[in-house]
């Protein structure tokens, strides 16, 4: 009854595998999207507080959503490489750093242009917003560890140490950026969703989550993507490589 | 129309949001699809290449 | 163990010993760095102590970094840490001993430099002592969290710029309590919490980096 997951943690096994699943993660992604910008803008009702503005939620709340759990997920698939030594787990870390990133940056982006209507300020040292700046500044560090290193298997477990120890610091950078927030009341404007959230109607919440599932597929289907040029770029020299190569010709 | 693409006050801000996402995400999609086709087409060469020397 | 932890830290300070213009480098600019502010923002006295402790704090924490690079890369090219990697006694209390050495060596006199920096900024008396206080706690926080930097960067290219890049973040936590206890002081409110949530960091610290550069070795070395 068991399935054999380590039979999928072997990247001749597994390239074929992502290439036959991330067309349909991708065609959902495109689906869902479609429905969900529809919704955004064409079904979801004006905010009564905010007007207009407030349908930049519905990205941005999906992109500050993806920054974290990629990064958790990052550091799971880091965790697992150290764990069991699958070649494929640091691989998966690798492929998902980029488009976590975007994310992050996405996040602050829009939060910076919905900041500016709402509150009249780019930007406000509140804690979200300046602990999504040092989960950007992780990423990138994440980022260019691994890329300086030349030789794959050191650059692949040393950035996979480096996202374990970003994980393990994430909770602590959290509460004090928080508590240190708290400390600075004055300058700071406290917000909760702007009062969207406390009036948030069913219609906005299917948006917001429809929204979210559609980055969701998209992640996974741009990760796959990726994740299979890494595995024929570090496993180019292999046998099932060559011999999948000669045949496509 | 016009209306629809004001959004009240709002639009530059909204359509600086969503277009600046929409970006991104095509972006990195076609980098990545093309990442992978110019991989395949190295790799290929190389294969192909290592077969007409052992010939 | 105790005396092969001993034995590293005494190796690393005569070595440090023999080259002390290293020594004297990071103070001089955690010096620089802090006398430059008041030059750069301007003299009104009220500012400057407003500010004093994030400045000082944040000198701190760049000086720290700066020396980080050669924390185990001398060894390295020496082929002296591929012997420390053989030796029987766990890799870990030998990274703790580079790392309390590279302490006492970069972060102490920072500490002991730092009265000095604070009365420029015209700091009170409490305050003074809650700056070196402070500095006592939080430095020890970067240099372990630091050696893990350093220790994934080893013998890379650019290595020194890389360091900064992967361990400033991680700083934060320290510095966030470390200039807040300062300010509290300033303001005449009890830093009691601060402190001992610095002394939590430290414990963790102290727990987890030695292990964790440990590992970060192995993956650079092998």
């Amino acid at each position: 009854m068991a399935i054999n997951w380590f039979k999928y943690s072997s990247p001749a096994t597994f390239y074929p595998l992502a290439g036959r699943i991330s067309p349909w993660f991708a065609g959902a992604a495109a689906i869902l999207l479609v429905v969900g910008l529809y919704m955004s803008f064409f079904v979801a009702p004006t905010d009564y507080k905010q007007g207009e503005g407030y349908r930049i939620i519905f990205i941005h709340v999906p992109a500050a959503w993806m920054s974290m759990v990629i990064y958790l997920v990052m550091a799971g698939w880091a965790a697992a490489g150290m764990i069991w030594r699958t070649r494929l787990s640091s691989m998966m870390a690798t492929a998902l750093a980029p488009t976590g990133a975007m994310f992050t940056f996405l996040a602050l982006w829009t939060g910076a242009l919905w900041g500016k209507p709402m509150w009249g300020t780019w930007w406000v040292w509140d804690a979200r917003l300046t602990s999504e700046l040092i989960l950007l500044f992780l990423y990138i560090g994440f980022m260019a560890l691994e890329s300086a290193i030349d030789d794959p298997r050191r650059a692949a477990r040393a950035s996979g140490l480096l996202a374990l120890v970003g994980v393990v610091n994430i909770p602590i950078i959290y509460y004090s950026v928080q508590w240190w927030n708290t400390l600075h009341q004055g300058s700071s404007i406290k917000f909760d969703g702007g009062g969207v959230q406390s009036s948030m109607t069913d219609i906005m919440l299917w948006t917001l989550l429809i929204m979210a599932l559609a980055c969701w597929l998209y992640t996974i289907a741009v990760v796959l993507t990726r994740v299979r040029s890494i595995i024929l770029e570090r496993e180019s020299g292999s046998v099932w490589v060559k011999e999948m190569l000669q045949e496509k010709k | 129309m016009a209306e629809f693409f004001a959004m009240g006050t709002h639009g530059a801000y909204i359509w600086g949001s969503y277009g600046v996402t929409a970006l991104f995400m095509v972006g990195e999609t076609i980098l990545v699809l093309r990442h992978k086709r110019t991989l395949l087409q190295r790799l290929g060469r190389m294969v192909r290449l290592n077969a007409e020397e052992q010939r | 163990m105790l005396a092969a932890l001993w034995c590293i830290v005494q190796r690393d300070l005569t070595l440090a010993m023999r080259h002390r213009s290293d020594v004297l480098t990071t103070v001089f600019f955690f010096v620089i760095v802090v006398s430059l502010f008041p030059l750069g923002v301007g003299p009104d006295t009220e500012l400057l102590r407003s500010m004093a402790a994030g400045v000082v704090w944040v000198a701190a924490l760049l000086a720290s970094m700066l020396s980080l690079t050669r924390l185990f890369a001398d060894d390295y090219v020496d082929g002296t840490l591929e012997q420390l990697l053989l030796v029987p006694q766990p890799l870990a209390l030998m990274v703790l001993g580079k790392i309390v050495a590279h302490w006492l060596i970069s972060g102490l006199p920072l500490v002991l430099m730092s009265p000095l920096l604070g009365l420029q900024f015209g700091l009170s008396g409490d305050a003074l002592w809650m700056l070196m206080v402070t500095l006592l706690l939080g430095t020890p926080v970067l240099s372990l969290i630091g050696a893990i930097g350093a220790a994934l960067t080893l013998g890379l290219r650019g290595g020194g710029v890389l360091v900064s890049l992967l361990v400033l973040p991680l700083y934060i936590p320290v510095l966030i309590f470390g200039a807040g206890a300062v300010e509290a002081s300033v303001v005449g409110m009890g830093a009691d919490g601060h402190l001992s949530l610095m002394g939590a960091i430290l414990v963790l610290a102290l727990l987890l980096a030695p292990w964790a550069s440990a590992a970060a070795l192995r993956i650079s070395v092998e």
